[in-house]
């Protein structure tokens, strides 16, 4: 059941071949005969998995569904369940239930997705391995010696694993793609506002999307379909007409324009990884695609510039974790200074606490102009640069990480290089585009992914791409040794 | 960029962590190596640039200044560390 695309688990489910409840227990005893050898899940809800795979089962008699009506899903642990714990990967809210649903997971509840449990991340989403998270590190299934990638390291494990056929993560930096692409799966970023944030624990405001992520395309799509929509919560989120992100996936490929930024196929990419997607590419070509060199001339600032516009906001929205309302709270504070002071120092680890200084500094009076401000104009040429190829092309393809999957504990000592893997990843969202990794080959047996970035709104497009390819291609089927 | 003791124990201070005397070293090197690393902002002329804080340049959404929302102190509540007669409790702040 595991090796099945939504389609066929949907058909079984409404054929009566096999009941939710039977599907969800599979996936049950999978996560509790493989989950600790790659800790992808901090909590598994086994109670509440039952007791909606029964409710599934009784909408399925009756006739009354959707197409993902009984299907398991996996949910990243920064979106807020209602009486279920929600760690966001941190200490700071080890003992946190959250009081209400985010909107994600209300959407998933009301097509009848059965939840798994919640996934394992990098602390409050930063980070690219999930080696930061309080629950420990995730390992990648292809090899356990390598990181997953992250923030949503655990969704993209455990879909490598076949612990779940669904899962949902985030992506402020490249946190959906890079562990999709690092572990074989598919992920999307979708256009920032289609995805309410509603209840999805803030990291960057201007940066954060919930996305969906599986191994096939068409059920990324699926999925797409039940996390968007307008949501009068979310100040940001976009009041436009509701899309079905499954019309167009088996449309042809001919005439399709494909830019090749110049600057994503320079030094620093990895030879035996520029080989793979040169074929992945090609592939694309064969399916009546045309290719064209673009230039993103300001793509080398994305990285800077993120890391101070990404830790500005952070140190913001991570304000709010003081010991006082919820969360975690140190012992014994002497006085208030002490309690905000020993909380925060304590509930933390550090690579959220470097993020968090380093966003006070460049917001600080007397630096705001030169840091936040100055990255922000720079970010308008960032976006400059997507408008005016997307003038030229449809969509812009290229890597999503620099190398495959990295050994575990090689980069978590240096913030600077760990920052330098999201290359390829963040200008998207600083722009605000829909982007996604669909799984293109291996490189010494770890695997590599390709990205597709579209102009606002074009996920329809990207997942068209993304389908025709694993029409021809079997990459995404394949799964890590010792877990089929 | 490279920040002084006095300047990373200011940044801590204004974010309210805690740090000690062991910490400061490895967190004035890490900030300052980040600082360095983003220096490169500053060769672009940007004096024509207006600052974009929102990828799709939309504005805030405003709603009718009407109460939508229920009171549910007591469920909030629930969850915090101490609380009496409906009030978060903290140390005294004035002596």
């Amino acid at each position: 059941m595991h090796t099945k695309t939504l389609t066929e688990l949907g058909l079984g489910l409404h054929q009566r071949q096999f009941s939710s409840v039977e599907l969800t227990q599979h996936f049950l005893q999978r996560i509790q005969d493989y989950d600790d050898q790659i800790n992808s899940f901090i909590t598994v809800t086994k109670e509440i998995a039952l007791a909606q795979a029964q409710a599934a089962d009784v909408c399925l008699q009756t006739g009354k569904t959707h197409p993902l009506t009984g299907i398991p899903i996996a949910h990243k642990d920064i979106f807020c369940t209602q009486g279920v714990k929600t760690s966001c990967g941190s200490k700071m809210l080890d003992n946190f239930i959250a009081p209400y649903n985010s909107t994600v997971i209300e959407k998933g509840s009301e097509v009848g997705l059965v939840m798994l449990g919640k996934t394992n991340m990098d602390e409050f989403a930063m980070g690219s391995s999930t080696e930061t998270s309080y629950y420990g590190i995730v390992k990648n299934p292809w090899d356990i010696q390598a990181v997953p990638g992250g923030s949503s390291g655990g969704s993209a494990a455990a879909l490598a694993a076949r612990l779940t056929p669904l899962a949902t993560g985030t992506d402020t930096g490249g946190s959906i793609r890079q562990p999709a692409s690092l572990c074989g799966v598919t992920g999307l970023k979708p256009t920032y506002g289609l995805v309410s944030r509603y209840g999805m624990i803030a990291f960057a405001s201007s940066l954060d999307q919930g996305g969906p992520m599986a191994c096939h395309a068409q059920d990324v799509a699926l999925l797409l379909n039940v996390m968007t929509g307008f949501d009068p919560r979310d100040s940001t989120s976009l009041n436009r007409p509701k899309e079905d992100y499954c019309v167009h996936l088996n449309d042809s490929l001919t005439g399709l324009k494909i830019g090749l930024p110049k600057e994503y196929f320079a030094e620093g990419l990895d030879a035996q990884v520029a080989q793979v997607l040169e074929v992945a590419i090609k592939e694309l070509e064969k399916l009546g695609a045309t290719l064209h060199e673009i230039h993103l001339p300001h793509n080398h600032l994305s990285v800077p510039i993120y890391y101070i516009i990404a830790p500005a906001e952070c140190s913001s929205n991570l304000a709010r974790y003081d010991g006082v309302r919820f969360g975690y709270r140190c012992e014994h504070p002497k006085d208030l200074m002490d309690l905000y002071k020993r909380t925060r120092a304590e509930g933390f680890g550090a690579e959220v606490k470097r993020r968090i200084m380093i966003g006070t500094y460049a917001l600080s009076a007397g630096y705001y102009d030169a840091y936040y401000l100055q990255a922000q104009k720079i970010r308008r040429l960032i976006k400059e640069d997507f408008v005016k190829a997307f003038q030229e092309v449809d969509v812009i393809v290229g890597p999503v990480s620099p190398t495959p999957a990295f050994n575990i504990g090689e980069k978590v000592n240096d913030p600077i290089t760990m920052y330098l893997s999201d290359i390829y990843t963040i200008s998207v969202n600083l722009a605000g585009l829909p982007a996604l990794s669909m799984p293109a080959g291996f490189v010494k047996q770890r695997p590599v992914g390709l990205q597709v970035m579209g102009n606002y709104f074009d996920e329809a497009r990207l997942l068209n791409i993304a389908h025709r390819y694993q029409q021809c291609t079997s990459w995404h089927t394949m799964i890590p040794q010792g877990f089929a | 960029m490279s920040l002084q003791k006095e300047e990373v124990e200011k940044i801590a201070h204004l974010a309210r962590i805690a740090l000690s005397e062991q910490d400061i070293p490895l967190y004035t090197r890490n900030l300052s190596d980040i600082l360095a690393f983003v220096e490169q902002m500053n060769n672009i002329d940007t004096s024509k640039i207006t600052p974009m804080a929102h990828p799709l340049d939309t504005v805030a959404r405003l709603r009718t200044d009407e109460v939508i929302e229920n009171n549910q102190r007591d469920l909030f509540q629930e969850i915090a560390p101490q609380v009496e007669t409906g009030l978060y409790l903290v140390p005294k702040v004035i002596e």
